[in-house]
């Protein structure tokens, strides 16, 4: 089989962890301000519940503090107030109850898909032949039994991304945090992704929140639409999709669809000082357009740089 | 799909081999043309054997030297100098490589150590080394480590500083203790860099034994080639010791570079 080309589906095998494991979230007043060379306020007393098995789905203009949220989640970062707890517990540190999928995929080069996968169980100390089961489970439910023996290099943007989205399930978390994870993807196969993320959700039984740009995506995904102002976020709408599940494509045409698309996209304009954008999502345009691209590269995605050898010049902050 | 990637390993292997072959073949050519150049040279300069020996007689004095069992002995005490130098110089700037690169206050404490001992030669240093450590295998060994460390450490700290910090992030999101995230992402992830580091530091490991022998020792081929020069006033031999550093050299910086290769070519 040609390593380029996409496999079949993402299911392949029987629920990977018991359904019903899902954790609720609760945010209370978190706030965040990044202090550097320059002061950043990025979020502003967010307050967020989500429920048990909950799908929901953040999005807000470029740069607002969405990423910057799901670490606060993930426990990554800690919020300058606020609290922020897993089913009742707070998050205090990295947190083993959330598994995160980063934009980009983030695999070691030097490792086969496996052994991406089996990574977090390592570090956690499971035995040899567990981890080996557990992989193997994994990388049937991503449909990525094959591949298993294959360099990250040899593989697609997407299959990369699946590798990635096993890796985040390996220590069975109880919520899944997915911050752009289809954004690398071409149209059709995003909303195929968008279908089998679906699925994964009910083999796998965790509570997701997921970041997204794409309006269609988030409507067709999720239980409730959030919607964030640009930087300092602040929650600016909370959009319950009434949609029944299983979900279909082909949902994505329908009406119901369009008019929380045309809700979400009024609700995002307003939170933008840009009048024209105001107006035309005023004026409801139909769902199937995302908005315009954003830019390539942020700041902490930039290519790591080669120190000198030694420089004691170099600012502290910078490392 | 096990087919198309090991097929495709093997087409790689295969063409790696073409590359091994067609990188061979220019350096075969220049090493005859470096023969007929000195023979030549010899030829019409009339220099006498005891200042400029042509190829044939320091060949027929390698290979005698080897026979009577004059090389030997001198050949195993270098290299046991060189390869252990270069073990306990790498270890060391490894480590400290790495120390180096996680820990601003370790780099403000040492580096200044670090380039004032860099940049003093290891020449002027050895007498003293032997004053303080004999002229038996410690004092080679502890100038093989000075002159080895820096490259290593230096290719350590800027390899490990230069690892994706989202790969780090990763690793935080799983959380990887700080040995975890050394062991399994910083040093797998500068691999090349050190690698390239020791690959220079295997040669001037070779470098730190003879300088390490001229300091003081009763075998090696730093003596070798001092013993010819003086009491045995035996140029050609001379000349044939040089040439056994010479090949010492450039196996180990090979052997370097396969090991190199079997770690970090499959990326
Ligand atoms: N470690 C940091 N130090 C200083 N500023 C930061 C840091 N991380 C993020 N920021 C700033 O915080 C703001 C929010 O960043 P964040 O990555 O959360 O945005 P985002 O909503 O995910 O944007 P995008 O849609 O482009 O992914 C940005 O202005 C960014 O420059
Ligand atoms: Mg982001």
């Amino acid at each position: 089989m040609d390593p380029a080309r996409e496999p079949a589906t993402m299911t392949a095998t029987p629920s990977v962890h018991a359904p019903g494991a899902g954790a609720g979230i609760s945010l209370n007043g978190i706030s965040l301000t990044f202090r550097g060379a320059r002061t950043t306020r990025v979020l502003d007393t967010i307050d967020l519940e989500v429920r048990r098995r909950e799908v929901v789905a953040l999005i807000g203009p470029n740069g607002c503090g969405k990423s910057t949220l799901l670490r606060v989640l993930a426990g990554l970062i800690k919020a300058d107030g606020g609290a922020v707890a897993i089913d009742g517990q707070p998050v205090t540190g990295p947190d083993p109850r959330v598994g995160l999928v980063f934009q980009e995929p983030r695999l070691l080069g030097w490792r086969s898909a496996e052994s991406n996968v089996r990574f977090p169980m390592e570090l956690a100390g499971w035995s040899r032949e567990r981890q080996e089961a557990r992989a193997s489970d994994l990388l049937g439910l991503v449909g990525l039994r094959e591949y298993a023996r294959a360099r990250p290099g040899t593989l697609s943007g997407g299959t990369r991304q699946r590798v990635s989205i096993a890796r985040a399930l390996a220590l069975e978390p109880s919520l899944l945090l997915l911050d752009e994870p289809f954004s690398a993807l071409d149209a059709l196969t995003r909303e195929r992704f968008n279908l089998e993320l679906l699925r994964l959700w009910e083999r796998t039984g965790t509570t997701i929140v997921l970041v997204t740009h794409s309006i269609p995506e988030a409507v067709f995904i999720a239980d409730r639409v959030v919607v964030l102002s640009p930087r300092p976020a602040r929650v600016v709408a909370d959009i319950a999709v009434g949609m029944p599940r299983p979900r279909r494509l082909v949902d994505l045409d329908s009406a119901l669809v369009s008019s929380l698309a045309a809700d979400v996209r009024a609700h995002l304009a307003d939170t933008t000082d840009d009048a024209i954008a105001m107006e035309e999502a005023r004026r409801a345009i139909p769902a199937g357009l995302t908005p315009k691209d954003r830019p390539a590269r942020k700041h902490a995605e930039t290519e790591p740089g080669t120190p000198a050898w030694f420089d004691p010049f170099r600012p502290e902050d910078e490392s | 799909m096990t087919a198309a990637v090991s097929g495709s390993t093997t087409a790689r292997r295969r063409a790696q081999r073409r590359s091994v072959l067609a990188a061979l073949w220019p350096m075969v050519a220049s090493l005859v043309v470096f023969v007929i150049v000195w023979q030549l040279v010899v030829f019409v300069s009339g220099f006498p054997p005891y200042i400029l020996p042509g190829p044939l007689s320091v060949g027929q004095r390698f290979v005698r030297a080897w026979l009577d069992g004059t090389m030997w002995p001198n050949v195993s005490a270098t290299l046991v100098e060189v390869l252990l130098g270069f073990a306990l110089g790498a270890s060391v700037a490894l480590v400290a490589g790495i120390a180096l690169a996680r820990s601003r206050l370790a780099e403000r404490l040492l580096s200044p150590y670090l380039v004032a001992a860099q940049a003093t030669p290891v020449l002027a240093l050895a007498p003293l080394i032997a004053l303080w450590f004999g002229t038996d295998l410690p004092s080679k060994l502890v100038i093989c480590t000075l002159i080895v460390f820096f490259p290593v450490a230096v290719a350590t700290m800027v390899g490990i500083r230069s690892v994706d910090p989202r790969l780090l992030e990763m690793a935080r999101s799983f959380r990887a203790s700080s040995w975890q995230t050394i062991t399994r992402v910083e040093v797998p992830a500068a691999l090349p860099a050190i690698l390239g580091g020791m690959r220079v530091g295997v040669t001037l490991s070779v470098i730190g034994a003879i300088v390490g022998e001229w300091a003081g020792a009763d075998r090696g081929l730093g003596v070798l080639i001092n013993v010819a020069r003086g009491s045995l006033f035996d140029i050609p031999l001379m000349f044939a010791a040089l040439l056994q550093l010479a090949i010492i050299g450039v196996v180990l910086y090979l052997v370097m570079l396969l090991i190199e290769r079997r770690l970090v070519g499959e990326r």
